[in-house]
């Protein structure tokens, strides 16, 4: 799960890491009355939605007077931010957050993440601040420093100051890095975080370090043991539908493809979209039906996959261990009945019960193709939803 | 393969007592495992399929002599459990949960340093020998002996895998599901060496996906240390990035992360590979003929 960078700063400013003053408002009114508050010269408005490269897309802008901070607020607010990752359809900006601008000397950047090889908690740093750590990772492998933690002890000091030293934070800087990043392992810890990041992490003009952004996810799994975590959730950040199939026990995640896929397993459920594309044709989602997998579910299952319009056919490609094939044909029938559909469907099922559940959906009227195996599903599916496109454009052309 | 699961193993289930550890117990002993009894703390003393039921793993140990463990315990009481299997000395654990906390595992691997057991798992079906036994939650039946040995980190496609196996004659030594989490007690490579020394496997799949650098460190180590051919597939070539593909582990947040980025490497690295996932059976029997 996300959070926006108000709530991670609010979040910090609890373990001892200093940030700006600011606060988030919903109106260029209250922006320009919390500008008053918190008073200075100059002030940053910054667009709180849940994705990177905000500054690029125009969603961070800087005001030099109160007049100033409530126009750049107006227009940031309601308006359709597009970055490297929102897509092309943009993301509407809710709130901004209005913070007092800051004199940068120099940029870091800190972060923590799970290290999946070492299987611990591990501190990076860099210099290089303000810019996106992939890149100096890619670019410039030496110019990151990274300290491996123990979970028996945590994060030493002496590990802080290894760190900091390494990155060049010296003298009266030191102590302040070392609070910083002990503060940033608690809040991780404590709080069940997948990864927390400052970057950048700035010397301003006094001298100070300052948090100037900051970024967390956290542990799905771990949200029924962090209440005041849960709460930070912002469904209005999640698509509609990638919610409801949570609700549901269903996983579900939207791509931008025709051939909607309904599958038990991440794995099959991910190697069916490869088949798919090996075959020349897009995968209209991921979605895994999981174990134990009733017609309810199943029934489900379709209405998400139809919720997208983009949607010609869908493939249902199911290998059942603990689920059975004749449950998964009965919820099949249940929602080409309840639900209308009239598309083609491709279905392929093996594993626990087949014979069964081949036996309902041969037995009932709906004209479904049924695949032999993976390959047979996946070239069934392109070919029906070329024929579909190929149907289309002929009939524009007789209309025109 | 005689590491993990063979016939001299002697199975406990934690969580003995609950609705799925009873079924898939109930499962195991049919196909001839060797189950030994359960934990259930509060239900010590009772007697569930005809086992002992015990309070403590450290009993049920002591009593029973069992060395493998099946862990059905609900994600949040998992890591007690792991722990306190590691405490009582049993060598195999498999933890079948999906959804324990990262952190929890992150301990949990903390804790088990500097002892002999190996965890499988979480989020895994579990080990399967066929002809010996299983503790899992796989469904037995596809499954058929044979000399080839299966790692994987999904499930499902694990079933794939072997009923394009089967269909083209071939039958598994052992087949281990690693899991889907991005925490693991046992990773590719560790897997890898036990079949490297196993006198019964003739060959290896690994079906792999993205996130994480386990499938590229594992072909590494093979080049260096297999002399059996290794046979790869990863899975997701499609996704996007940024995103968890069900499972918690299957995220792409690096261009190293990427289905097409290891299975790149691992061609490189002269392995068999397998881009088209319907070509899973086929690679395997070309693969033991060359």
């Amino acid at each position: 799960m996300n959070i926006h960078e108000y709530q991670t700063k609010d979040l910090l400013k609890h373990y001892g890491v200093p940030v700006p003053p600011g606060r988030v408002v919903h109106t260029d009114a209250q922006a320009a009355t919390v500008a008053e508050e918190i008073g200075g010269s100059r002030w940053v408005v910054k667009a709180q939605i849940h994705s990177g490269g905000r500054g690029k897309a125009g969603g961070v802008r800087v005001g030099n007077s109160i007049d100033e901070v409530r126009v750049i607020a107006d227009e940031i607010i309601g308006s359709l931010l597009v970055t490297h990752q929102t897509g092309a359809e943009g993301r509407l900006v809710r709130r901004v957050l209005v913070e007092q601008a800051s004199n940068i000397v120099r940029e870091y950047y800190i972060g923590l993440v799970i290290d999946r090889a070492t299987r611990r908690i591990t501190l990076v740093a860099s210099a290089e601040g303000g810019v996106d750590i992939e890149v100096v990772a890619k670019q410039t492998p030496e110019r990151i420093i990274r300290e491996i933690i123990d979970p028996a002890v945590g994060l030493l000091d002496f590990q802080c100051r290894k760190v900091a030293y390494k990155v060049g934070l010296k003298g009266a800087l030191l102590p302040q890095a070392v609070k910083i990043m002990k503060g940033l392992y608690r809040c991780m810890r404590d709080n069940d975080a997948m990864m927390a990041e400052i970057n950048p992490l700035a010397i301003v003009d006094n001298g100070q370090l300052l948090a100037l952004d900051a970024k967390m996810s956290f542990d799905d799994n771990a949200l029924y043991r962090r209440p005041t975590i849960s709460e930070l959730r912002d469904f209005d950040e999640e698509d509609p539908k990638e919610v409801e199939a949570t609700g549901h026990g269903l996983n579900y995640i939207a791509l931008d493809g025709d051939v909607g896929c309904i599958v038990n397993g991440a794995g099959l459920a991910m190697a069916t979209m490869d088949a798919i594309t090996l075959h020349g044709g897009r995968p209209a989602n991921f979605l895994d039906v999981g174990g134990g997998a009733t017609p309810e579910k199943v029934a489900n299952a379709f209405h998400i996959v139809l919720q997208d319009p983009a949607v010609k056919i869908i493939l249902i490609n199911i290998f059942a261990g603990i689920n059975r094939c004749d449950w998964i044909a009965t919820g099949i029938i249940q929602a080409m009945r309840d639900q209308n559909i009239t598309m083609p469907i491709i279905v392929r099922l093996a594993g626990t019960n087949v014979d069964e559940g081949r036996a309902i959906l041969s037995a009932s009227k709906f004209p479904f193709i049924i695949a032999s195996n993976l390959n047979d599903a996946a070239a069934k599916a392109v070919t029906e939803v070329n024929n579909i496109v190929k149907k289309v454009v002929p009939l524009k052309k007789e209309h025109s | 393969m005689s590491v993990l699961l063979n016939k001299d193993s002697r199975v406990i289930f934690q969580g003995f007592t609950g609705q799925h550890a009873t079924f898939h117990a109930e499962e195991a002993m049919k196909i001839g495992t060797k189950v030994t009894g359960g934990v259930t703390p509060g239900k010590g003393g009772t007697q569930h399929l005809g086992l002992p039921v015990f309070d403590t793993v450290e009993e049920a140990v002591r009593e029973t002599g069992a060395d493998v463990s099946g862990i059905f315990a609900p994600p949040p009481f998992a890591a007690d459990a792991i722990m306190e299997a590691i405490d009582a000395g049993i060598k195999t654990i498999v933890v079948i949960a999906d959804g324990i906390p990262v952190q929890d595992m992150v301990r949990v691997e903390r804790y088990r340093l500097g002892t002999n057991s190996i965890i499988i798992g979480p989020n895994t079906p579990g080990i399967i020998t066929p002809g010996v036994g299983k503790v899992g939650i796989m469904p037995s039946h596809i499954y058929t002996p044979g000399r080839i040995g299966i790692v994987s980190r999904s499930g499902t496609l694990n079933y794939e895998a072997v009923a394009q196996m089967s269909e083209l004659g071939l039958g598994q030594s052992s087949s281990i599901g690693i899991g889907g989490d991005p925490v693991n007690g046992t990773d590719f490579a560790t897997v890898l060496k036990a079949f490297e020394d196993d006198p019964d496997t003739d060959a290896v799949l690994m079906i792999g996906e993205i996130g994480g650098p386990q499938e590229v460190d594992a072909a590494r180590w093979a080049k260096k240390n297999m002399r059996k051919p290794l046979i790869c597939y990863v899975a997701g070539l499609s996704a996007p990035p940024g995103r968890r593909m069900g499972h918690a582990g299957a995220i792409i947040t690096s261009e190293s992360d990427t289905a097409t980025a290891k299975i790149d490497t691992i061609e490189a690295l002269g392995m068999f590979v397998v881009r088209n996932p319907a070509d899973i059976g086929a690679t395997v029997l070309r693969a033991i003929k060359s």
